[in-house]
């Protein structure tokens, strides 16, 4: 079976840390920075797992302010 | 494999919508109109008709919606927006036009402009954004709100002998015969966004043929109306909100 790697970058400063990411992620890859913030005193986003994503793009999908970029590549 | 050697344009296969630009969005953070907006964004861009298209923006939370995608907006008087767009469309046949109006704005102070742009059968397409709550000044009572459901002027829930039953907007404009597309979607699961991004697709293509009005409501949260966060509003709106609102085509011909 191919192997699929995905990888999401956030744009941090467009994030508005509202979790729905986190919780669509079917891998549990995205998690909300627990102790950072941007620049408007948001949680923002980060890919704490970055191993086990696999670029199905359902919190690039979900989020509701675009911040997400998805990316996927075949092994 | 390094996320360097993942992150290159060829591997792309999700980003923010070309015509939705980089203003920060005013809305609160789980706003459901963010992920509206985006669809909108993605199938005018997809359906290549940027130039054609004219959106009329409401009053309510989306009345900057004319800040946030780039095609031509024209902002309506709170609910009028189905009038105004009468007359664009009129005045314009083959440009794509479509309302977006929440339900404060179409379903209360526009109800009549609504309906009888319906019954004309108008060849515009309605978003209609139902949270089921004024939220931009203050998250009071609108007539979709639910039986029991807690607002700021009902603080003790909706009591049905006194504030009447939460008015269902696609079941009544089913009815009219000028309707040729409705339909209640969500945008709560990546599965329910692709299916409204089908839907407001469908929608935006009625107006283009001539078919009549179209109507995509799509049943959405208000996390800070509610004051829940915006996953547990995702999951009270599974629960109340779809057992008054279900979710589907109620017409398409």
């Amino acid at each position: 079976m191919a192997k699929i790697k995905g990888a999401v970058v956030v744009n941090k400063e467009r994030c508005k840390g509202c979790e729905l990411c986190v919780v669509a992620c079917p891998s549990q890859v995205l998690a909300l920075q627990p102790t950072e913030v941007n620049d408007r005193g948001y949680h923002y986003a980060f890919m704490q797992n970055p191993d086990a994503c696999i670029g199905c793009a359902s919190c690039g999908l979900v989020c509701p302010d675009g911040c997400i970029t998805v990316y996927k590549v075949k092994l | 494999m390094d996320i360097n050697e993942i992150i290159k344009p060829e591997n792309l296969v999700y980003t923010k919508p070309r015509l939705m630009n980089d203003n920060p969005m005013h809305y609160c953070p789980g706003c459901s109109h963010g992920v509206v907006h985006k669809l909108i964004a993605e199938v005018i861009d997809e359906m290549g008709i940027e130039e054609e298209t004219i959106g009329v923006a409401p009053v309510g939370c989306a009345v900057f919606a004319y800040n946030y995608i780039d095609v031509d907006w024209i902002e309506a008087a709170h609910g009028r927006a189905p009038a105004i767009a009468t007359a664009v469309k009129r005045l314009n046949p083959k440009k794509m036009v479509f309302t977006y109006q929440g339900d404060g704005d179409l379903a209360a102070i526009g109800t009549a402009e609504t309906i009888h742009a319906c019954n004309r059968g108008e060849n515009i397409a309605i978003i209609f954004i139902n949270n089921g709550i004024y939220g931009m000044t203050g998250g009071q009572m609108a007539p979709t709100t639910l039986e029991g459901m807690k607002t700021s002027t009902c603080p003790y829930g909706r009591n049905v002998a006194l504030n009447g039953y939460p008015l269902r907007i696609a079941e009544l404009v089913e009815r009219v015969d000028g309707t040729c597309y409705v339909t209640r979607q969500s945008v709560h699961t990546p599965a329910a966004i692709r299916k409204a991004k089908k839907a407001i697709r469908l929608a935006f293509e009625n107006s283009m043929a001539g078919k009549g009005t179209s109507m995509v409501e799509i049943v959405s949260t208000c996390n800070s109306g509610w004051k829940m966060s915006p996953v547990k509003s995702n999951q009270w709106m599974e629960e109340h909100m779809f057992a008054k609102y279900p979710l589907g085509d109620l017409k398409n011909v």
